[in-house]
């Protein structure tokens, strides 16, 4: 047997008060797809930045190839044949694909030279690409493959991928996939981190599980069952979300006709969009990122007007009230983005429960703050949603990403609402978090409220939805059952590929 | 290598110490800035910061401190709101002349009838010249997305030259031999903001201002304008989600700004100032920004912030007279404490790290 491409061994990073990596140890064959699984705080993060050679190891060392590999920035761990597709990419909306890619190279070659380069590596590896194309134009999908095309054109021998499917629509995952698979057929080696255990199924030669920074197991994913895989990330068995009944009442949200222009440059239109939401309802909509749900959900809490009949809340329109006005009335929403949107990222957890729940946890009155109370409600919802912190006066700011997202989705459930739009409810929460919300907004639901779900996770919606709707370039297509629902007509709902097709089989 | 971290929350403690650590460093620097004009540079500061409380004087200067400190105070904490939702108001002083011309207006259309209703109506007068200047860069703002700072700027030179015109035309004093000025409303008993208690300089306008400082900290902390405000300003996306209207903030602030501005100058014209004049305005409306930021845009702060400025310009002019510093010396040494004020706010929010860079 050849040596690996990559061995770790004993890797260990500590920051002041948590052991990030603790003796992380194993190897990545050539030609492997292997898999880094595990929770939010894991270390895979601090793990990846290692080997990309952001962040120095405490102790331990790595070998490439058999000889030391001790990269101390990301140009010498690119100059060894590591490349690495972040989850956010850093691309500039207002350039061109080929000027984006020129910018994160070393020595960039003439921009046509480069233009045609472009071309042939995005063709050969089934990700078409025009590098004459505004980046601000693209869609999701398309931006990734800039970021993968980039990677590519420095002919990598291991590819890291941080969460690559999570803007991507079922079709572009398999192109994608078929990208990968050509790539490991070449002996290029991919480190794949992911959440989704299914696709780590699919796609994955080996795995590593890692929990609270220490490697846990070490599985065959083609083998195990995504069920063993998750409880082994989170150390304790899982349940699944689950509701009673399913009984539906009385419309109480309809939307007719509703429009509204871009709110901001690079926005969407929303176009035309129909819909009927009864009590006790869940609605899951679906849609590759961009695609309006945004848009819907500000035209949905207030933060957008659009014409009075446009929305109808138990038969009242409701298209010009603001937001204080429909919270009132119990039509509230939690916003995708936790920082700076649905939380003021400077302010404590009980100003943030101020922030929304004023009109209906009666914490404001006569225009004077009820300090106290908002403490007591703030206190509430650490407690019910497990929310870990120092307590109600920490910043919002010093809280993760899920505790965060925990705090912001149980602020609004616990005011009880009558109609709830969330927006991405578990994205970027670990596992066990995200079926606590889940199981939270279901209760929701089961006790007569109507929601809305919007969300980029097709095995949520799926599993919490009663029916199931798409956004695709500001329109929402007509909602269907979501039991027995296949991931082909889903596929077919969000607008197939949005015009990218797969050149894979074609040349 | 010394390099700035960001903290992973503001410092509480360097919130309170800035302003302190400024004051010490303005000393320093403008103490070495004495001496290379070739003066004693402690008796400079001493003359500065001492003698007009305590020197041989200050009998006499002591009063002009809540005099001067009263419309600096009173303008910073207006103008401290609208800072603090991210609305830049700079054209206090503009709104400070507009409140003096109205509230003047007023009082010299009822001259000379005496009747204890002329008072209270320049006051409403002064507010509200204050409140309609203010509007002008608000409405714009609101309707067009024009830049508050700009418009507002521009229209103290507009202000500047209506009080001119009113001084020598409209609101001349018919009885003043053709220089320019209105009548002298302190000698007018019925429109007179004289002192509450004689020869402390405590006139009306020094207890609202002080009325402002208790009110604005209860509207800071307790009231719902207060968290909406800081909410504007830390976040401005979250405020809207919050159920804040961006148009209606920009308007009540640049109201309450421009209204407390109006009365400043309602409250100076009618009493030390007594006349309006060509040259009425010496700058309270600019001197109140960096009275807002020395106080950290906190009430109780503007409250120690503006006796501290008023201290320097009365031991400015004072050390002026005595040791024949320049003018241009004192201001420089004015605006040293904002610099330095601004340079070490970088504290509160990073903290220096020696050592090799590490990319987290």
């Amino acid at each position: 047997m050849t040596t690996p491409l990559l061995e770790l061994s004993g890797l260990t990073k500590a920051y002041p008060g948590v052991v990030a990596n603790s003796e992380v140890s194993f190897d990545i064959a050539r030609g492997e797809v292997h898999a880094l699984l595990g929770e939010n705080g894991a270390g895979k993060s601090t793990l990846v930045k290692t080997i990309y050679g952001l962040v120095q190891p405490d102790a331990g060392h790595m070998r490439l190839d058999g000889k030391p590999f001790a990269p101390t920035e990301p140009c010498a761990a690119r100059a060894s044949g590591v490349a690495m597709v972040f989850q956010h990419f850093s691309l500039f909306d207002a350039m061109s694909v080929a000027e984006n890619v020129a910018l994160g190279m070393e020595e960039p070659p003439a921009l046509n030279r480069l233009a045609q380069q472009i071309r042939e590596v995005s063709n050969a590896y089934g990700l078409p690409l025009d590098p004459d194309r505004i980046v601000g134009d693209l869609s999701a999908g398309e931006r990734q493959r800039v970021e993968i095309v980039r990677c590519l054109l420095q002919e990598p021998r291991l590819l890291i991928m941080d969460e690559p499917t999570s803007v991507l629509t079922p079709q572009e995952v398999n192109i994608l996939f078929e990208t990968l698979r050509k790539l490991r057929a070449e002996g290029v080696s991919i480190l794949y981190i992911s959440h989704k255990l299914e696709e780590i199924r699919t796609i994955c030669d080996s795995a590593t599980i890692l929990r609270h920074g220490r490697v846990v197991g070490k599985c065959d994913p083609k083998t195990t069952a995504a069920r063993d895989m998750a409880e082994q990330m989170v150390g304790a068995t899982l349940s699944t979300p689950s509701r009673a009944s399913g009984r539906t009442g009385e419309v109480v949200l309809e939307l007719s006709g509703l429009a509204a222009p871009a709110p901001r440059a690079f926005g969407t239109a929303l176009r035309d969009i129909d819909l009927e939401l009864r009590a006790g309802e869940v609605l899951g909509i679906g849609g590759v990122a961009g695609n309006g749900q945004d848009e819907l959900a500000m035209a949905l809490s207030g933060e957008m007007a659009v014409a009075p009949g446009m929305i109808r809340f138990k038969g009242r329109e409701i298209g010009r009230e603001g937001v204080t006005a429909r919270r009132h009335m119990g039509l509230l929403c939690a916003p995708e983005e936790r920082m700076g949107h649905a939380a003021a990222p400077d302010m404590s957890l009980t100003e943030n429960a101020l922030l929304t729940a004023g009109p209906r946890e009666d914490l404001v009155r006569h225009g004077f703050l009820r300090w106290g109370r908002a403490k007591g409600f703030a206190e509430r919802v650490i407690e019910r949603f497990d929310v870990r912190t120092p307590g109600p006066g920490t910043a919002a700011r010093a809280l993760s990403g899920g505790n965060l997202q925990k705090f912001v989705i149980g602020r609004e459930i616990m005011q009880r609402p009558e109609v709830l739009v969330v927006n991405q409810p578990t994205w970027g929460v670990d596992a066990a978090a995200a079926a606590t919300i889940r199981q939270a907004l279901l209760d929701l639901a089961e006790a007569g409220a109507a929601l809305i779900v919007i969300s980029q996770d097709l095995d949520e919606l799926m599993e919490i939805s009663d029916r199931f709707a798409a956004l695709n370039g500001g329109t929402l297509s007509a909602s269907r059952p979501a039991q027995g629902l296949g991931i082909d007509e889903i596929g077919m709902m969000l607008g197939g590929a949005h015009d990218m097709a797969p050149a894979h089989g074609e040349g | 290598m010394i390099r700035l971290e960001r903290r992973p929350e503001p410092s509480r403690a360097w919130t309170i110490a800035t302003p302190f650590v400024a004051v010490a460093l303005t000393m320093l620097a403008g103490g070495l800035m004495f001496a290379v004009l070739g003066k004693d540079p402690v008796e400079a500061i001493r003359t500065i910061f001492w003698d007009p409380l305590f020197g041989d004087f200050a009998s006499y200067s002591r009063p002009q401190l809540l005099v001067k400190a009263g419309p600096l105070i009173l303008i910073a904490i207006g103008l401290s709101l609208g800072f603090r939702a991210g609305i830049w108001n700079i054209g206090a002083e503009g709104q400070y002349i507009l409140g003096a011309i109205f509230a003047a207006a007023t009082g010299l259309a009822f001259y000379p009838a005496e009747s204890w209703l002329v008072f209270p109506a320049m006051i409403l007068a002064g507010a509200l010249g204050g409140i309609l200047w203010a509007m002008i860069p608000a409405l714009l703002k609101v309707r067009f997305g024009t830049n508050e700072v700009l418009v507002s700027l521009m229209l103290v030179y507009v202000a500047e030259a209506l009080l001119a015109s009113m001084a020598l035309g409209l609101l001349r004093n018919p009885e003043g031999m053709g220089f320019p000025g209105s009548r002298n409303l302190a000698q007018y008993p019925s429109a007179a903001n004289l002192d509450l208690i004689p020869g402390t300089g405590l006139h009306w306008g020094v207890a609202l201002a002080l009325i402002a400082v208790i009110v604005g900290q209860v509207v800071m902390t307790r009231h719902q304008l207060g968290f909406r405000v800081r909410l504007a300003g830390q976040s401005p996306r979250a405020a809207v989600f919050g159920g804040v209207n961006p148009g209606w903030l920009i308007v009540v602030c640049m109201g309450i700004s421009g209204g407390l501005a109006g009365l400043a100058g309602m409250f100076e014209v009618a009493g030390p100032a007594g006349r309006l004049g060509i040259d009425f305005n010496v700058g309270y409306g600019f001197t109140a920004i960096i009275v807002a930021f020395l106080g950290r845009l906190n009430p109780i702060g503007i409250l120690l912030a503006g006796l501290l400025m008023a201290l320097t310009y009365i031991g400015g002019e004072l050390a002026q007279l005595q040791m024949n510093l320049p003018l241009a010396a004192i201001q420089m040494f004015q605006g040293m404490l904002l610099f330095f004020l601004l340079a070490v706010d970088v504290l509160t929010a990073f903290r220096f790290r020696m050592g090799r860079r590490v990319v987290a």
